[in-house]
């Protein structure tokens, strides 16, 4: 049997808006994968411990607060940091065109914003998973 | 509305139409849906006629502007004696900038002041608190001591400008820091006028920025009330909020009963308390989201102040004023796209018409960069704009409630006051409205009806300009607002003097009795104001708080 994608989908530091977390969660969910919601206010530390726990093959981050520059690469650095090197991280939000190669570089292989189809991150995230 | 005789031969000739002209023509070139609903689901007809609305009485449920139920609007003149407040929701980055743009938006012609805080303050964590880390000044302007809130206003004229404060869980401190700022200035609070958001149902239900659990945010509430009609009569103790609920993905028909519900649910807890209705009730205000279906909207601001009228009343309020309902409303931030920004100023002006045809008190208009970031000050300008044309050059405004009386917007308002209380006896059914809060039964609904819409427009069933159809493979080209990266820093040594130069046992003795007097249960306003006033920092005062109230965690559920 062939082992379904593990996604824990997280919502890093104090934003609330939650709506495009939660349609994503489900979205991935019924596209066969299985979902771990963290719910609000998590830290890096708590992201990247429940990522371990829950054994996840993809962390997806959601923040609409503008301080995705710091929180979504917060979480890339710790993963680094503890050798975690097979999660594929994946961020979206309300994040400006220019930051999006800058995401990237720091280890968020893709950054999707408003008005994305799900299919698309249904998509990228089988093309790119890492194990 | 009509005599029964009229009626008849109105059914009669409906009828006729029917058979003899749209049936024919609907074979011939049929429809191009098989059927049309708005965005609660309601299904729409093609056509309305007196029929529909034959189960009305005029003088009983539409009546006159002014007077019970208040459909047709609040005030007998409505716009031909004043425009609506246009208050631009604003904050970015230190107290110092955002100041800079109140000026800039005042002297552009804005009537009233909006203040959007950054996480941290909405939290009630200062700026150099580890849970701020990455968020000062990002989606809001961060004030985390009364020092801030004197930059933030100065030079701005609070005596003769009203200013409205988008915060909850924290609300009765950063009041506080508002009070003693006008104070500090010499001005009586008495004079000030104004309103604080303060509706925390609305954070467990959608916004999420909530602090304390339901229990105590329901006591500093009430406190506020009382404090308020009190001592600051001028202010509005709460803005009960529809937007939020919207924002996160409700319906139309869920915004209006989840928020009348929580409306309320704070009258019954200050009449726990022993307060009279008609002292408390004349100052409690309403915030409306505007999205996209155009009269759907226009139905839900007028159903809203019908439903209001009448639940007051039978509450036992007496005083026209505490029947009728007053709402701010803001245009629907998340309609606005990344795709091809400009032409959300279409969508803005067709939502900010609504809201005025709905009979808005006051209104935000968004700006079309707000998908991508914080309103540069041109799109916030133009936002602003917009307003004005409406105002201005449109003539909308000579009549008052235009839409009233048309066989649609009469048939629809009903219509939705009829689903919000369908809505009200599910919610008494779970036991009340924090009941169903902690069974998530808002939540759910919530995000049932936020993955409905993103399906419909994921599988192009909900047609969206520009992104799932007229698109166009361009990159977006609009400037973004950039902010003083030093902000930060500057906010963070201030917030260290502050610390060194205030008289600090007078903080402590201060933080001391809020202490002793939140774990009893007295009006707590009194006391964080002595906090405030000694220049107590918003973190401070906000966790003696939460050592004596806890903290609320959520179900996590999507």
């Amino acid at each position: 049997m062939v082992r379904k994608i593990r996604v824990l989908v997280a919502k890093p530091g104090l934003d609330g808006h939650d709506r495009g977390a939660k349609i994503v969660a489900r979205a991935l969910r019924d596209a066969g994968m299985e979902v771990v919601y963290t719910g609000l206010h998590q830290t890096a530390e708590m992201i990247v411990e429940a990522a371990i726990q829950e054994d996840v093959d993809v962390i997806g981050l959601s923040l609409l607060s503008g301080a995705h520059m710091t929180l979504f690469v917060d979480v890339a650095d710790l993963l680094k940091k503890k050798g975690v090197e097979d999660v594929l991280v994946v961020g979206g939000g309300i994040i400006p065109e220019e930051d999006t190669p800058k995401l990237k570089k720091a280890g968020i292989a893709g950054v999707f914003g408003p008005g994305t189809p799900c299919e698309d991150i249904v998509d990228f995230i089988r093309k790119n998973v890492k194990r | 509305m009509f005599d029964k005789k009229e009626l008849d031969k109105i059914k009669q000739n409906r009828k006729d139409w029917e058979k003899n002209c749209y049936s024919p023509h609907v074979k011939k070139h049929p429809e191009r849906k098989d059927k049309f609903e708005n965005l609660s689901g309601i299904e729409i007809k093609s056509l309305y006629t007196p029929d529909d609305v034959a189960h009305l009485d005029y003088v009983e449920d539409l009546g006159y502007p002014g007077v019970y139920p208040f459909l047709r609007g609040i005030h007998a003149t409505k716009y031909r004696g004043r425009l609506w407040t246009m208050r631009m929701f604003s904050g970015f980055g230190s107290a110092e900038e955002t100041n800079q743009r109140y000026k800039y938006l005042l002297d552009h012609g804005e009537t009233g002041l909006s203040v959007a805080f950054d996480y941290p303050t909405l939290y009630g964590y200062d700026t150099d608190d580890p849970w701020s880390r990455g968020e000062f000044g990002k989606c809001g302007v961060a004030v985390s001591s009364l020092e801030d809130m004197e930059t933030l206003f100065d030079g701005i004229h609070i005596d003769k400008v009203t200013t409205s404060m988008t915060i909850n869980g924290p609300a009765a401190i950063v009041w506080g820091f508002y009070i003693a700022m006008a104070e500090n200035r010499g001005i009586d609070r008495r004079v000030i006028g104004g309103t604080i958001q303060n509706d925390i149902l609305k954070e467990y239900i959608a916004q999420k920025s909530f602090i304390f659990p339901p229990e105590p945010s329901m006591r500093l509430i009430v406190d506020t009330f009382e404090f308020g009609y009190k001592e600051v009569p001028r202010w509005n103790t709460i803005s009960i909020s529809g937007y939020h609920i919207r924002e996160a993905g409700s319906t139309a028909v869920q915004e209006l009963a989840f928020t009348l519900g929580d409306g309320l649910e704070y009258v019954r807890w200050a009449m726990k308390r022993g307060l009279n209705i008609d002292s408390f009730a004349p100052r409690l205000s309403f915030f409306f989201n505007s999205h996209n279906d155009f009269f759907e909207e226009i139905a839900k601001y007028r159903a809203a102040r019908r439903i209001w009228a009448k639940e007051l009343k039978k509450l036992g309020a007496k005083k026209p004023r505490s029947l009728l309902m007053r709402f701010h409303t803001q245009t629907a931030g998340v309609t606005l796209t990344a795709q091809q920004p400009e032409i959300n100023i279409a969508r803005v002006t067709l939502q900010g018409l609504a809201a005025v045809l709905g009979g808005t008190q006051s209104l935000h208009t968004n700006s079309m960069d707000e998908a991508l970031a914080l309103p540069s000050e041109k799109a916030a300008r133009i936002a602003l704009r917009t307003q004005q044309i409406i105002a201005e050059e449109s003539g909308v405004t000579s009549t008052v409630d235009p839409l009233g009386g048309s066989y649609y917007i009469e048939w629809l308002t009903d219509k939705m006051e009829e689903e919000t209380y369908k809505y009200f006896d599910r919610v008494e059914k779970l036991g009340g409205v924090i009941s169903a809060v902690e069974k998530g039964f808002f939540q759910r609904e919530i995000a049932e009806a936020a993955y409905k819409y993103q399906k419909e427009i994921d599988e192009n069933r909900r047609i969206i300009v520009g992104v799932n159809d007229y698109k166009m493979d361009e990159p977006i080209e609009i400037p973004i607002l950039k902010m003083d990266e030093k902000g930060e820093e500057r906010q963070i040594n201030r917030l260290k003097k502050l610390r060194k130069d205030r008289n600090n046992q007078k903080v402590e003795r201060n933080l001391e009795r809020l202490r002793k007097a939140a774990e009893g249960d007295e009006n707590l306003m009194p006391f964080i104001l002595d906090c405030v006033h000694s220049y107590a920092t918003l973190g401070e005062t906000c966790q003696v708080l939460r050592d004596v109230f806890g903290e609320y965690v959520e179900p996590a559920i999507y």
